[in-house]
Protein backbone atom coordinates (compact mmCIF):
# COMPACT_ATOMS: atom_id res chain seq x y z
CA UNK A 1 0.00 0.00 0.00
CA UNK A 2 2.77 2.41 0.98
CA UNK A 3 4.55 1.75 -2.33
CA UNK A 4 1.37 2.32 -4.35
CA UNK A 5 0.44 5.52 -2.45
CA UNK A 6 2.49 7.94 -4.60
CA UNK A 7 0.84 6.47 -7.71
CA UNK A 8 -2.61 6.82 -6.15
CA UNK A 9 -1.95 10.47 -5.24
CA UNK A 10 -0.69 11.16 -8.77
CA UNK A 11 -3.75 9.48 -10.27
CA UNK A 12 -6.00 11.69 -8.17
CA UNK A 13 -4.52 14.94 -9.41
CA UNK A 14 -3.42 14.09 -12.96
CA UNK A 15 -5.33 14.23 -16.24
CA UNK A 16 -6.96 11.01 -17.43
CA UNK A 17 -4.89 8.77 -19.71
CA UNK A 18 -7.83 8.28 -22.07
CA UNK A 19 -9.21 10.70 -24.64
CA UNK A 20 -12.72 12.08 -24.73
CA UNK A 21 -13.18 10.38 -28.08
CA UNK A 22 -15.61 12.27 -30.30
CA UNK A 23 -14.29 15.61 -29.03
CA UNK A 24 -10.63 14.65 -29.14
CA UNK A 25 -9.44 12.30 -31.87
CA UNK A 26 -6.25 10.29 -31.92
CA UNK A 27 -3.59 11.80 -34.20
CA UNK A 28 -2.51 9.39 -36.91
CA UNK A 29 1.14 9.23 -37.91
CA UNK A 30 2.30 9.86 -41.50
CA UNK A 31 3.40 6.20 -41.75
CA UNK A 32 0.18 4.74 -40.34
CA UNK A 33 -1.16 2.05 -42.61
CA UNK A 34 -4.84 2.98 -42.82
CA UNK A 35 -6.07 1.84 -46.21
CA UNK A 36 -4.89 1.72 -49.82
CA UNK A 37 -6.08 3.99 -52.59
CA UNK A 38 -5.84 3.09 -56.25
CA UNK A 39 -5.33 5.41 -59.21
CA UNK A 40 -6.53 3.70 -62.39
CA UNK A 41 -4.97 6.38 -64.64
CA UNK A 42 -1.43 5.50 -63.54
CA UNK A 43 -1.87 1.72 -63.61
CA UNK A 44 -0.52 -0.36 -66.51
CA UNK A 45 -2.26 -3.54 -65.28
CA UNK A 46 0.97 -5.50 -64.88
CA UNK A 47 -0.67 -7.75 -62.18
CA UNK A 48 2.38 -7.51 -59.89
CA UNK A 49 0.26 -6.30 -56.95
CA UNK A 50 -2.10 -9.22 -57.34
CA UNK A 51 0.86 -11.67 -57.31
CA UNK A 52 2.44 -10.06 -54.24
CA UNK A 53 -0.77 -9.76 -52.19
CA UNK A 54 -0.53 -12.30 -49.33
CA UNK A 55 -4.28 -12.19 -48.69
CA UNK A 56 -5.48 -12.59 -52.34
CA UNK A 57 -7.40 -9.34 -51.93
CA UNK A 58 -6.41 -7.82 -55.27
CA UNK A 59 -7.61 -9.23 -58.58
CA UNK A 60 -6.39 -7.72 -61.83
CA UNK A 61 -8.01 -8.46 -65.18
CA UNK A 62 -5.54 -7.55 -67.88
CA UNK A 63 -7.88 -8.06 -70.85
CA UNK A 64 -10.78 -5.97 -69.53
CA UNK A 65 -8.48 -3.55 -67.66
CA UNK A 66 -10.22 -3.87 -64.32
CA UNK A 67 -8.60 -3.73 -60.90
CA UNK A 68 -10.62 -5.20 -58.02
CA UNK A 69 -9.95 -4.85 -54.31
CA UNK A 70 -11.77 -7.02 -51.80
CA UNK A 71 -11.74 -4.44 -49.00
CA UNK A 72 -12.40 -6.95 -46.24
CA UNK A 73 -9.69 -9.38 -47.31
CA UNK A 74 -7.02 -6.66 -47.41
CA UNK A 75 -4.68 -6.81 -44.38
CA UNK A 76 -3.08 -3.42 -45.18
CA UNK A 77 0.44 -4.89 -45.28
CA UNK A 78 1.51 -2.41 -48.01
CA UNK A 79 3.28 -5.12 -50.06
CA UNK A 80 1.45 -3.85 -53.18
CA UNK A 81 2.36 -0.22 -52.42
CA UNK A 82 6.07 -1.10 -52.11
CA UNK A 83 6.18 -3.13 -55.30
CA UNK A 84 4.01 -1.09 -57.67
CA UNK A 85 6.27 0.04 -60.55
CA UNK A 86 3.93 2.92 -61.52
CA UNK A 87 3.08 4.21 -58.01
CA UNK A 88 -0.58 3.64 -58.79
CA UNK A 89 -1.33 2.40 -55.25
CA UNK A 90 -0.99 4.81 -52.33
CA UNK A 91 -1.14 4.17 -48.59
CA UNK A 92 -3.49 6.57 -46.82
CA UNK A 93 -3.25 6.96 -43.04
CA UNK A 94 -6.99 7.24 -42.38
CA UNK A 95 -8.61 3.97 -41.35
CA UNK A 96 -11.70 2.74 -43.12
CA UNK A 97 -14.98 3.34 -41.36
CA UNK A 98 -17.19 0.44 -40.24
CA UNK A 99 -19.79 -0.71 -42.75
CA UNK A 100 -23.00 -2.71 -42.78
CA UNK A 101 -22.01 -4.97 -45.66
CA UNK A 102 -18.78 -6.32 -47.14
CA UNK A 103 -17.83 -4.43 -50.25
CA UNK A 104 -15.59 -4.96 -53.25
CA UNK A 105 -14.10 -1.95 -55.01
CA UNK A 106 -13.82 -2.21 -58.79
CA UNK A 107 -11.79 0.28 -60.82
CA UNK A 108 -11.73 0.41 -64.59
CA UNK A 109 -8.76 1.60 -66.57
CA UNK A 110 -8.99 3.61 -69.80
CA UNK A 111 -10.34 1.41 -72.59
CA UNK A 112 -8.08 0.99 -75.66
CA UNK A 113 -10.49 2.84 -78.02
CA UNK A 114 -10.68 5.81 -75.63
CA UNK A 115 -6.92 6.25 -75.57
CA UNK A 116 -6.57 6.21 -79.40
CA UNK A 117 -6.23 9.67 -80.93
CA UNK A 118 -9.21 10.78 -82.97
CA UNK A 119 -8.74 10.48 -86.69
CA UNK B 1 -12.94 -35.68 0.82
CA UNK B 2 -14.32 -36.39 -2.65
CA UNK B 3 -12.42 -35.20 -5.69
CA UNK B 4 -14.05 -32.65 -7.97
CA UNK B 5 -13.09 -31.93 -11.58
CA UNK B 6 -13.61 -28.32 -12.65
CA UNK B 7 -12.78 -26.84 -16.04
CA UNK B 8 -10.57 -23.73 -15.99
CA UNK B 9 -11.23 -22.03 -19.29
CA UNK B 10 -11.46 -22.04 -22.31
CA UNK B 11 -13.21 -18.75 -21.51
CA UNK B 12 -11.81 -17.33 -18.27
CA UNK B 13 -11.39 -13.66 -17.28
CA UNK B 14 -7.67 -14.11 -16.71
CA UNK B 15 -6.94 -15.79 -20.02
CA UNK B 16 -6.68 -13.61 -23.12
CA UNK B 17 -6.90 -16.74 -25.25
CA UNK B 18 -8.75 -20.05 -25.02
CA UNK B 19 -6.86 -22.70 -23.05
CA UNK B 20 -8.74 -25.35 -21.13
CA UNK B 21 -7.33 -26.95 -18.01
CA UNK B 22 -9.45 -29.71 -16.46
CA UNK B 23 -8.36 -29.46 -12.85
CA UNK B 24 -9.03 -32.12 -10.20
CA UNK B 25 -9.42 -30.60 -6.75
CA UNK B 26 -9.41 -32.26 -3.35
CA UNK B 27 -11.01 -29.73 -0.99
CA UNK B 28 -9.42 -26.55 -2.41
CA UNK B 29 -6.07 -28.11 -3.33
CA UNK B 30 -5.20 -28.96 -6.93
CA UNK B 31 -4.44 -32.67 -7.32
CA UNK B 32 -3.96 -33.09 -11.05
CA UNK B 33 -4.35 -31.15 -14.30
CA UNK B 34 -5.27 -32.25 -17.81
CA UNK B 35 -4.83 -29.60 -20.51
CA UNK B 36 -7.00 -29.44 -23.62
CA UNK B 37 -5.85 -27.34 -26.54
CA UNK B 38 -7.11 -26.98 -30.08
CA UNK B 39 -9.58 -24.12 -29.85
CA UNK B 40 -7.73 -21.80 -32.21
CA UNK B 41 -5.82 -24.08 -34.53
CA UNK B 42 -5.63 -22.28 -37.88
CA UNK B 43 -3.37 -24.54 -39.94
CA UNK B 44 -0.76 -21.83 -40.49
CA UNK B 45 2.03 -24.31 -41.18
CA UNK B 46 0.08 -25.86 -44.05
CA UNK B 47 -0.94 -22.42 -45.32
CA UNK B 48 2.77 -21.56 -45.41
CA UNK B 49 3.37 -24.37 -47.88
CA UNK B 50 0.64 -23.12 -50.23
CA UNK B 51 1.75 -19.47 -50.34
CA UNK B 52 4.81 -18.07 -52.11
CA UNK B 53 7.72 -17.78 -49.69
CA UNK B 54 7.85 -13.92 -49.65
CA UNK B 55 4.10 -13.80 -48.87
CA UNK B 56 4.71 -16.02 -45.85
CA UNK B 57 6.43 -13.14 -44.03
CA UNK B 58 3.00 -11.57 -43.54
CA UNK B 59 1.46 -14.92 -42.66
CA UNK B 60 3.99 -15.88 -39.97
CA UNK B 61 3.63 -12.46 -38.36
CA UNK B 62 0.10 -13.54 -37.59
CA UNK B 63 1.14 -16.71 -35.74
CA UNK B 64 0.94 -14.59 -32.60
CA UNK B 65 -0.09 -11.01 -32.02
CA UNK B 66 2.42 -10.12 -29.37
CA UNK B 67 5.59 -11.77 -30.71
CA UNK B 68 4.53 -10.86 -34.24
CA UNK B 69 7.74 -9.10 -35.29
CA UNK B 70 9.96 -11.84 -33.84
CA UNK B 71 8.19 -14.58 -35.83
CA UNK B 72 8.58 -12.57 -39.03
CA UNK B 73 12.22 -11.84 -38.27
CA UNK B 74 13.08 -15.48 -37.52
CA UNK B 75 11.38 -16.65 -40.71
CA UNK B 76 13.28 -14.04 -42.75
CA UNK B 77 16.55 -15.08 -41.06
CA UNK B 78 15.85 -18.70 -41.97
CA UNK B 79 15.19 -17.88 -45.65
CA UNK B 80 18.27 -15.61 -45.77
CA UNK B 81 20.31 -18.44 -44.23
CA UNK B 82 19.19 -20.93 -46.93
CA UNK B 83 19.75 -18.45 -49.76
CA UNK B 84 23.09 -17.24 -48.38
CA UNK B 85 22.01 -13.58 -48.18
CA UNK B 86 24.02 -11.25 -45.96
CA UNK B 87 21.82 -8.40 -44.73
CA UNK B 88 23.28 -4.88 -44.25
CA UNK B 89 24.51 -3.91 -40.74
CA UNK B 90 21.84 -1.21 -40.45
CA UNK B 91 19.13 -3.84 -40.94
CA UNK B 92 20.65 -5.96 -38.16
CA UNK B 93 20.51 -3.07 -35.70
CA UNK B 94 16.99 -2.12 -36.81
CA UNK B 95 15.86 -5.71 -36.22
CA UNK B 96 17.34 -5.53 -32.70
CA UNK B 97 15.49 -2.27 -32.12
CA UNK B 98 12.13 -3.56 -33.36
CA UNK B 99 12.65 -6.83 -31.46
CA UNK B 100 13.33 -5.04 -28.18
CA UNK B 101 10.35 -2.74 -28.76
CA UNK B 102 8.19 -5.87 -29.06
CA UNK B 103 9.75 -7.25 -25.88
CA UNK B 104 8.96 -4.08 -23.91
CA UNK B 105 5.38 -4.09 -25.14
CA UNK B 106 4.93 -7.81 -24.44
CA UNK B 107 6.33 -7.64 -20.91
CA UNK B 108 4.31 -4.52 -20.03
CA UNK B 109 1.18 -6.28 -21.29
CA UNK B 110 2.01 -9.33 -19.18
CA UNK B 111 2.78 -7.31 -16.03
CA UNK B 112 -0.62 -5.64 -16.45
CA UNK B 113 -2.36 -8.99 -16.91
CA UNK B 114 -0.62 -10.41 -13.84
CA UNK B 115 -1.78 -7.44 -11.75
CA UNK B 116 -5.29 -8.05 -13.05
CA UNK B 117 -5.02 -11.78 -12.19
CA UNK B 118 -4.68 -11.03 -8.48
CA UNK B 119 -7.16 -8.17 -8.61
CA UNK B 120 -4.81 -5.17 -8.57
CA UNK B 121 -6.75 -3.24 -11.20
CA UNK B 122 -5.15 0.18 -10.75
CA UNK B 123 -1.69 -1.32 -11.35
CA UNK B 124 -3.05 -3.12 -14.42
CA UNK B 125 -4.30 0.18 -15.82
CA UNK B 126 -1.00 1.92 -15.05
CA UNK B 127 1.01 -0.72 -16.94
CA UNK B 128 -1.33 -0.65 -19.91
CA UNK B 129 -1.23 3.14 -20.03
CA UNK B 130 2.57 2.95 -20.27
CA UNK B 131 2.32 0.21 -22.87
CA UNK B 132 0.14 2.48 -24.99
CA UNK B 133 3.10 4.80 -25.51
CA UNK B 134 5.20 1.89 -26.83
CA UNK B 135 2.34 0.86 -29.11
CA UNK B 136 2.23 4.46 -30.41
CA UNK B 137 5.95 4.19 -31.22
CA UNK B 138 5.24 0.97 -33.10
CA UNK B 139 2.56 2.70 -35.15
CA UNK B 140 4.85 5.65 -35.84
CA UNK B 141 7.67 3.42 -37.12
CA UNK B 142 6.00 0.27 -38.46
CA UNK B 143 2.62 1.62 -39.48
CA UNK B 144 0.45 -0.65 -37.36
CA UNK B 145 -0.03 -0.75 -33.61
CA UNK B 146 0.92 -4.42 -33.17
CA UNK B 147 1.65 -6.15 -36.50
CA UNK B 148 4.71 -4.18 -37.55
CA UNK B 149 5.45 -5.95 -40.87
CA UNK B 150 8.87 -4.31 -40.59
CA UNK B 151 10.98 -7.34 -41.48
CA UNK B 152 11.37 -8.58 -45.02
CA UNK B 153 13.61 -11.10 -46.74
CA UNK B 154 16.87 -9.20 -47.23
CA UNK B 155 16.58 -6.67 -44.41
CA UNK B 156 14.04 -4.28 -42.96
CA UNK B 157 11.22 -2.53 -44.84
CA UNK B 158 10.83 0.29 -42.36
CA UNK B 159 13.92 2.44 -42.00
CA UNK B 160 14.06 5.10 -39.28
CA UNK B 161 14.62 8.79 -39.94
CA UNK B 162 16.71 11.00 -37.62
CA UNK B 163 13.55 12.79 -36.56
CA UNK B 164 11.88 9.51 -35.61
CA UNK B 165 14.97 8.40 -33.66
CA UNK B 166 14.81 11.59 -31.57
CA UNK B 167 11.12 11.01 -30.76
CA UNK B 168 11.80 7.34 -29.91
CA UNK B 169 14.72 8.19 -27.58
CA UNK B 170 12.66 10.84 -25.82
CA UNK B 171 9.64 8.56 -25.42
CA UNK B 172 11.71 5.62 -24.18
CA UNK B 173 13.33 7.83 -21.51
CA UNK B 174 9.87 9.03 -20.44
CA UNK B 175 8.64 5.44 -20.31
CA UNK B 176 11.63 4.56 -18.13
CA UNK B 177 10.76 7.39 -15.73
CA UNK B 178 7.14 6.28 -15.55
CA UNK B 179 8.25 2.67 -14.93
CA UNK B 180 10.42 3.87 -12.04
CA UNK B 181 7.20 4.88 -10.28
CA UNK B 182 5.24 1.70 -11.07
CA UNK B 183 7.80 -1.14 -10.97
CA UNK B 184 8.53 -0.79 -7.20
CA UNK B 185 4.91 -1.84 -6.64
CA UNK B 186 5.56 -5.20 -8.37
CA UNK B 187 8.90 -5.59 -6.58
CA UNK B 188 7.99 -4.51 -3.04
CA UNK B 189 4.24 -4.29 -2.47
CA UNK B 190 2.80 -6.48 0.30
CA UNK B 191 -0.30 -7.47 -1.72
CA UNK B 192 1.74 -8.53 -4.74
CA UNK B 193 4.18 -10.56 -2.63
CA UNK B 194 1.35 -12.20 -0.68
CA UNK B 195 -0.15 -13.54 -3.93
CA UNK B 196 3.06 -14.56 -5.73
CA UNK B 197 5.89 -15.48 -3.33
CA UNK B 198 6.35 -19.24 -2.90
CA UNK B 199 3.60 -20.13 -5.41
CA UNK B 200 4.21 -22.37 -8.43
CA UNK B 201 7.80 -23.12 -7.44
CA UNK B 202 10.07 -24.90 -9.94
CA UNK B 203 13.62 -25.85 -9.01
CA UNK B 204 16.62 -25.44 -11.31
CA UNK B 205 16.73 -29.20 -12.02
CA UNK B 206 12.99 -29.31 -12.74
CA UNK B 207 12.98 -26.48 -15.30
CA UNK B 208 15.85 -28.13 -17.17
CA UNK B 209 14.14 -31.55 -17.12
CA UNK B 210 10.79 -30.09 -18.22
CA UNK B 211 12.40 -28.12 -21.04
CA UNK B 212 11.18 -24.68 -19.95
CA UNK B 213 12.51 -21.66 -21.81
CA UNK B 214 12.86 -17.91 -21.46
CA UNK B 215 11.86 -16.02 -18.30
CA UNK B 216 10.58 -19.22 -16.60
CA UNK B 217 14.02 -20.76 -17.03
CA UNK B 218 15.84 -17.63 -15.88
CA UNK B 219 13.56 -17.22 -12.84
CA UNK B 220 14.76 -20.60 -11.60
CA UNK B 221 18.42 -19.69 -11.76
CA UNK B 222 19.47 -20.85 -15.25
CA UNK B 223 21.37 -18.05 -17.00
CA UNK B 224 20.28 -18.93 -20.54
CA UNK B 225 19.25 -16.30 -23.03
CA UNK B 226 19.47 -17.00 -26.76
CA UNK B 227 20.47 -13.40 -27.42
CA UNK B 228 23.86 -14.44 -25.99
CA UNK B 229 24.41 -16.50 -29.16
CA UNK B 230 24.77 -13.15 -30.94
CA UNK B 231 22.21 -13.39 -33.73
CA UNK B 232 21.55 -10.16 -35.63
CA UNK B 233 23.54 -7.43 -33.83
CA UNK B 234 23.25 -8.84 -30.30
CA UNK B 235 26.87 -10.02 -30.41
CA UNK B 236 28.02 -6.38 -30.55
CA UNK B 237 25.71 -5.16 -27.78
CA UNK B 238 26.47 -5.31 -24.10
CA UNK B 239 24.05 -7.22 -21.88
CA UNK B 240 23.82 -9.97 -19.29
CA UNK B 241 20.83 -12.33 -18.91
CA UNK B 242 18.62 -11.44 -15.94
CA UNK B 243 18.49 -14.29 -13.46
CA UNK B 244 16.47 -14.90 -10.29
CA UNK B 245 16.87 -18.01 -8.17
CA UNK B 246 13.57 -18.53 -6.32
CA UNK B 247 11.65 -20.11 -9.23
CA UNK B 248 8.22 -18.94 -8.01
CA UNK B 249 5.63 -16.61 -9.60
CA UNK B 250 7.27 -13.61 -7.90
CA UNK B 251 10.68 -14.45 -9.41
CA UNK B 252 9.10 -14.71 -12.87
CA UNK B 253 7.46 -11.31 -12.40
CA UNK B 254 10.76 -9.79 -11.23
CA UNK B 255 12.64 -11.24 -14.22
CA UNK B 256 10.12 -9.69 -16.63
CA UNK B 257 9.99 -6.36 -14.77
CA UNK B 258 13.78 -6.11 -14.93
CA UNK B 259 13.87 -7.28 -18.55
CA UNK B 260 11.74 -4.27 -19.54
CA UNK B 261 14.55 -1.98 -18.35
CA UNK B 262 17.12 -4.13 -20.11
CA UNK B 263 15.09 -4.04 -23.33
CA UNK B 264 14.82 -0.22 -23.15
CA UNK B 265 18.60 0.01 -22.69
CA UNK B 266 19.23 -2.38 -25.60
CA UNK B 267 16.81 -0.51 -27.88
CA UNK B 268 18.48 2.81 -27.03
CA UNK B 269 21.94 1.32 -27.53
CA UNK B 270 20.90 -0.12 -30.90
CA UNK B 271 19.64 3.31 -31.98
CA UNK B 272 22.77 5.00 -30.68
CA UNK B 273 25.03 2.66 -32.67
CA UNK B 274 22.81 2.50 -35.77
CA UNK B 275 25.18 2.35 -38.77
CA UNK B 276 24.56 4.43 -41.89
CA UNK B 277 23.66 2.81 -45.19
CA UNK B 278 20.97 0.73 -46.79
CA UNK B 279 18.47 -1.22 -44.70
CA UNK B 280 17.51 -3.72 -47.37
CA UNK B 281 19.15 -5.77 -50.12
CA UNK B 282 17.39 -7.19 -53.15
CA UNK B 283 17.00 -10.95 -53.03
CA UNK B 284 16.62 -13.01 -56.18
CA UNK B 285 15.93 -16.69 -56.66
CA UNK B 286 14.17 -19.30 -54.58
CA UNK B 287 15.32 -21.10 -51.41
CA UNK B 288 16.77 -24.57 -51.89
CA UNK B 289 17.74 -26.35 -48.67
CA UNK B 290 16.72 -26.51 -45.05
CA UNK B 291 17.60 -24.71 -41.87
CA UNK B 292 16.71 -24.23 -38.21
CA UNK B 293 16.77 -20.81 -36.56
CA UNK B 294 16.31 -20.05 -32.86
CA UNK B 295 15.50 -16.63 -31.45
CA UNK B 296 14.76 -15.32 -27.95
CA UNK B 297 11.20 -14.06 -27.95
CA UNK B 298 9.64 -12.19 -25.00
CA UNK B 299 8.23 -15.51 -23.81
CA UNK B 300 11.33 -17.59 -24.49
CA UNK B 301 12.99 -19.55 -27.23
CA UNK B 302 11.22 -19.98 -30.55
CA UNK B 303 12.41 -22.51 -33.10
CA UNK B 304 11.74 -22.21 -36.82
CA UNK B 305 12.38 -24.98 -39.32
CA UNK B 306 12.13 -24.08 -43.01
CA UNK B 307 12.72 -26.35 -46.00
CA UNK B 308 12.65 -25.28 -49.63
CA UNK B 309 13.19 -27.19 -52.88
CA UNK B 310 14.13 -24.42 -55.30
CA UNK B 311 10.56 -23.45 -56.16
CA UNK B 312 8.66 -20.43 -54.84
CA UNK B 313 6.66 -22.68 -52.48
CA UNK B 314 8.25 -24.16 -49.36
CA UNK B 315 8.20 -27.91 -48.77
CA UNK B 316 7.84 -27.59 -45.01
CA UNK B 317 7.54 -24.85 -42.44
CA UNK B 318 7.51 -25.73 -38.75
CA UNK B 319 7.50 -23.62 -35.61
CA UNK B 320 7.92 -24.58 -31.96
CA UNK B 321 6.81 -21.73 -29.76
CA UNK B 322 7.74 -20.93 -26.12
CA UNK B 323 4.28 -21.64 -24.68
CA UNK B 324 4.33 -25.11 -26.23
CA UNK B 325 7.52 -25.76 -24.25
CA UNK B 326 5.94 -24.33 -21.10
CA UNK B 327 2.89 -26.58 -20.88
CA UNK B 328 4.78 -29.48 -19.16
CA UNK B 329 6.19 -26.94 -16.68
CA UNK B 330 2.68 -25.62 -16.01
CA UNK B 331 1.40 -29.14 -15.30
CA UNK B 332 4.20 -29.57 -12.78
CA UNK B 333 3.57 -26.19 -11.09
CA UNK B 334 -0.18 -26.47 -10.55
CA UNK B 335 -0.60 -29.65 -8.40
CA UNK B 336 -0.41 -28.72 -4.73
CA UNK B 337 -1.44 -25.10 -5.10
CA UNK B 338 -4.71 -23.52 -3.93
CA UNK B 339 -7.74 -23.03 -6.19
CA UNK B 340 -7.40 -19.22 -5.90
CA UNK B 341 -3.77 -19.36 -7.08
CA UNK B 342 -4.52 -21.24 -10.33
CA UNK B 343 -5.01 -18.04 -12.42
CA UNK B 344 -1.75 -16.49 -11.17
CA UNK B 345 0.27 -19.68 -11.73
CA UNK B 346 -1.24 -20.19 -15.21
CA UNK B 347 -0.47 -16.63 -16.15
CA UNK B 348 3.09 -16.83 -14.81
CA UNK B 349 4.23 -18.81 -17.89
CA UNK B 350 2.81 -15.98 -20.09
CA UNK B 351 0.55 -18.33 -22.06
CA UNK B 352 0.12 -17.60 -25.75
CA UNK B 353 -2.30 -20.13 -27.12
CA UNK B 354 -2.35 -18.74 -30.66
CA UNK B 355 1.39 -19.48 -30.82
CA UNK B 356 0.96 -22.96 -29.37
CA UNK B 357 -1.75 -24.08 -31.77
CA UNK B 358 -0.77 -22.08 -34.85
Amino acid sequence: MAVMLPNIMRNLFSRPETRLYPAEERILYPHTRGHIEFDADKCNFCTLCSKKCPADAIKVDRANKTWTLDVYRCIVCSACVDDCPKDAIQMIEQWRTPAFSKTVEVYEGPKPEETQPEA
Amino acid sequence: MAKIVTPFGPQHPVLPEPLQLNITYEDEKVVSVAPAIGYIHRGLEKAGELNDFPQNVFLVERVCGICSFMHGMTYCEAIEDIMGVEIPPRAKYLRVFYGELSRIHSHLLWLGLLSDAFGFESLFMKYWAIRERIVDLMEMTGGHRIILSASCIGGVRRDLTDEQIKIIEKTLMEVKNELDRVTPVILKDYTVKKRTVGIGVLSKEEVITLGAVGPVLRASGVAQDLRQTGYEAYGELDFEPIVETDGDCYARAVVRAREVYQAIDLALEALHRLPEGEAQVKVKGNPNGETIRRVEQPRGEVLWYVKGNGTKNLVRMRVRTPTYAHIPALLKMLPGCEMADVPVVTLSIDPCISCTER
